[in-house]
């Protein structure tokens, strides 16, 4: 058995009253593909913004190549983590965003290469020959100057995903990255994906409402419900042989 | 009194030779309110609360307080404050004095350029594992200043037209130079005519560039919204 490179021990997470995760533990193995479907409001998005050091669990550990995420050591006890330790941890964790979040005021090209250069320090040419590599191999080529507002949904969509992948995560989290996508764009999105998981290597959690495309990719799916994962298995365990009555009718509302 | 054409060329040399005064003293405070306005408000968004207060009443206290009596606090009571206090020539307080008050309203336009930058973009700088100080020069401000640039530039119209404010407490601006023509010959209407229309001269086309360089503006974040709102764009 591989050693996880994720794991969530008894995470809870609250937004003022309201108990958004009652009790997550999760394991993520290195070149895991895991899927996580469930009804809206169901704390699915939280889970992956937790890991990318967006929002702060209210209790419980996140464990990341063997280093807590969200404590550190500090003269012998565990102490809240500083930005400090943010920044040390967060390197192996790549994100792409439901609204994709390119930086507006540079070329797709720039969106890409900025990251390495400035984060870390990468030589500018071999940035930039990686970038126009990244970019070429999600079909966005012949688009390096173009800005972001030139560019279509799924097109941004891709750029972000190049922009993700030149950091080289070991882990990759994708936030319900087809949502805001017209139908007509959403394929050439899930392709892109499709082709970054049979690389292998990567870890990647996947928020998605894409059920066929949770079965085709993905290791493990979870099942989401009322803050707490109320089914987990391989995807066709999960979402072809389920007995949860639950997990049923969510199913059924996106089959029909 | 009659209008005499000989007393107005006359009085135009020595009033011109004020000018270099009154544009330096705006440049000088405008750049100095144009710092500072950043110092207020990266106090504000200090997370400690006690000090954001503080930041935010000085702010007030300095925007509802006359620019005058702010000019002659600093000109004539600050060199008799114990231990902090001491004597400025009137030009520095002059800047001083007007940099500070306008770097409020500065302050302002520039949090307003912040909070206009979507809260995605520090996300997906913190999902890029951006320091803090790359987050705000190469992401945040970048996006935030531009849209404040007419803004910015109406601010310095404005100040440019307190400046003459300064004369009270003796530089020798345009003003100045008007009064002391004036006070020496007794003729007051040609030399304040030709501050006038100084001033004109030089606020009126800055006041033209400023609404054209907001138009401009105004369409190219037009079109950025317009595209980005649709989700499907377009590719141009």
């Amino acid at each position: 058995m591989t050693e996880p490179i994720v794991e969530f021990k008894d995470i809870h997470k609250s937004f003022g009253d309201v108990k958004v995760l009652k009790g997550i533990d999760l394991n993520i193995k290195p070149a895991e593909k895991i899927a996580v479907i469930g009804p809206s409001g169901s704390g699915k998005t939280t889970i992956i913004r937790m890991l990318m050091t967006l929002e702060v669990p209210t209790s419980g550990d996140i464990i990341v190549d063997g280093v807590n995420l969200w404590k550190m050591e500090k003269n012998g006890k565990m102490v809240k983590a500083n930005e400090k330790h943010l920044r040390e941890v967060r390197g192996d964790i790549g994100m792409v965003f439901q609204h994709f979040n390119l930086f507006p005021h540079m070329t797709i090209l720039e969106n890409c290469m900025t990251a390495p250069i400035h984060v870390k320090k990468e030589d500018k040419e071999e940035a930039r020959e990686r970038s126009i590599q990244m970019l070429e191999k999600v079909g966005l080529g012949d688009k390096l100057d173009n800005y972001p507002n030139q560019l279509s949904g799924g097109q941004k969509q891709r750029v972000a995903m190049a922009r993700a992948l030149v950091m080289r995560p070991k882990i990759m989290l994708f936030d319900e990255v087809t949502s805001a996508l017209d139908p007509e764009l959403v394929g050439e999105v899930l392709e892109v994906i499709r082709d970054i998981a049979k690389e292998g290597e990567m870890a990647m959690v996947l928020v998605t409402h894409e059920m066929d495309f949770a079965l085709d990719v993905a290791d493990k799916v979870l099942f989401l419900d009322e803050g707490v994962i109320a089914e987990e298995g391989t995807a066709s365990e999960v979402i072809e042989h389920s007995k949860n009555e639950r997990l049923q009718s969510f199913l059924h509302r996106f089959r029909s | 009194m009659n209008w005499s054409w000989e007393t107005f060329f006359d009085a135009l040399p020595l009033v011109a030779s004020g000018l270099g005064i009154t544009i330096g003293l705006t440049i000088a405070s405008y750049l100095f309110a144009l710092i500072f306005g950043f110092v207020w408000v990266f106090l504000r968004r200090i997370p400690f609360k006690p000090i954001s207060w503080t930041v935010t009443w000085i702010m007030e206290f300095i925007r509802s307080t006359p620019p005058l009596v702010q000019l002659f606090f600093i000109y004539f009571a600050w060199p008799v404050v114990p231990y902090v206090g001491m004597t400025l020539d009137p030009f520095t307080s002059a800047v001083l004095g007007l940099g500070l008050h306008f770097s409020t309203y500065i302050g302002e336009v520039y949090r307003s350029g912040i909070e206009g930058v979507d809260k995605g973009q520090w996300e997906a700088s913190t999902a890029l594992n951006y320091s803090l100080y790359d987050k705000w020069t190469k992401i945040i401000l970048p996006q935030a200043v531009p849209p404040t640039i007419p803004m910015l530039g109406n601010y310095l119209i404005i100040l440019f037209k307190e400046v003459p404010l300064a004369s009270t407490i003796g530089v020798v601006g345009i003003l100045h130079m008007a009064q002391s023509y004036g006070s020496q010959y007794w003729a007051y209407l040609e030399p304040l005519t030709i501050v006038g229309i100084l001033f004109l001269i030089l606020s009126y086309p800055s006041a033209i560039l400023i609404s054209k360089l907001e138009k401009r503006m105004n369409r190219r974040f037009d079109k950025k919204a317009a595209l980005s709102s649709t989700q499907k764009g377009t590719v141009v």
